[in-house]
């Protein structure tokens, strides 16, 4: 059997199933940031087998925007991070509860 | 062959994305998630998409995890002796896994996987620079502005970030 669409996409599901529960269960701001970077990825991956399969551009044009967006939004967050940590020294989400209560 | 490659590329993939959610440190991630995106650069190339497959090294690979490394190394910080999972988290997690494996599932027998032309009979229109072109500077042409625009404002949100205001005290 040849591997057709549905491999890639179930690669793509497990791919971003795995960077949900990671964004979900680790505390480390950074980690918790790399999984959403996953689940990114995870979505390209689906936009280029279905445009691979269908035979159009679309898809992979939409993936060059995603790498751009990702891009710019690792920049922010990493920015963000590194400000927080300079008031708060810390990064683990369970210290950061200044807004319970 | 491209069966075997297929196999190889997913496994490297979902291992090192599982690497990346369960090892303790954040380097150790970091380097699996490096792993991880050469694997999907990898089944880029199987579906004939080479440039996104560059970009995707180039970018992520080169761009972001190297600064994910850099932000680690900047705040230098160890876990500590707290355990990096929590339990009510992790009970929150089993069922969005559980969930996502069910609607996988659910794709694959319902469907009994979906129904396409054989990967040889479609032209791989995303194997061409040409196309690329072709649809960045017609169709989407204003999405390409507006992506412009959204780096530019990312990179001054940056600047003004990472900042010091001295005179900006009082704002605590």
């Amino acid at each position: 059997m040849s591997v057709g669409l549905t491999e890639y996409l179930t690669v793509a599901a497990v791919v971003f199933a795995i960077g949900f529960v990671g964004v979900l269960i680790r505390k480390n701001t950074l980690v918790i940031y790399m999984c959403l970077e996953l689940m990114l990825v995870a979505s390209t991956i689906a936009f280029v087998a279905f445009s691979r399969f269908n035979g159009t551009m679309d898809g992979n044009v939409f993936v060059f925007f995603i790498l751009t967006v990702a891009a710019a939004e690792v920049a922010v967050g990493l920015a963000i991070i590194v400000a927080l940590f300079r008031r708060r020294q810390t990064v683990q989400v369970e210290e950061l509860n200044a807004l319970k209560n | 062959m491209a069966d075997i490659l297929f196999h190889l590329f997913a496994f490297l993939t979902i291992g090192s994305s599982v690497a990346v959610v369960y090892n303790h440190n954040a380097v150790n991630s970091a380097l699996a998630f490096l792993v991880g995106l050469v694997g999907v650069s990898g089944l880029f190339v199987l579906l004939d998409s080479f440039l996104l497959a560059v970009l995707m090294v180039l970018v992520y690979a080169g761009a972001v995890v190297a600064l994910f490394l850099f932000i680690i190394m900047l705040l230098d910080m160890q876990g500590g002796e707290r355990p990096p999972f929590s339990k009510p988290t992790a009970v929150a997690g089993l069922i969005g896994a559980a969930l996502l494996t069910v609607c996988t599932m659910t794709l694959i027998r319902n469907f009994g996987g979906l129904e396409t032309a054989e990967m040889g009979a479609i032209v791989p229109v995303g194997a061409n620079l040409k196309h690329y072109a072709d649809q960045l500077f017609t169709t989407y042409l204003l999405p390409v502005q507006v992506v412009g625009f959204l780096l530019l404002i990312a990179m001054l949100g940056v600047i003004v970030l990472s900042k010091k205001f001295e005179g900006m005290e009082d704002v605590k």
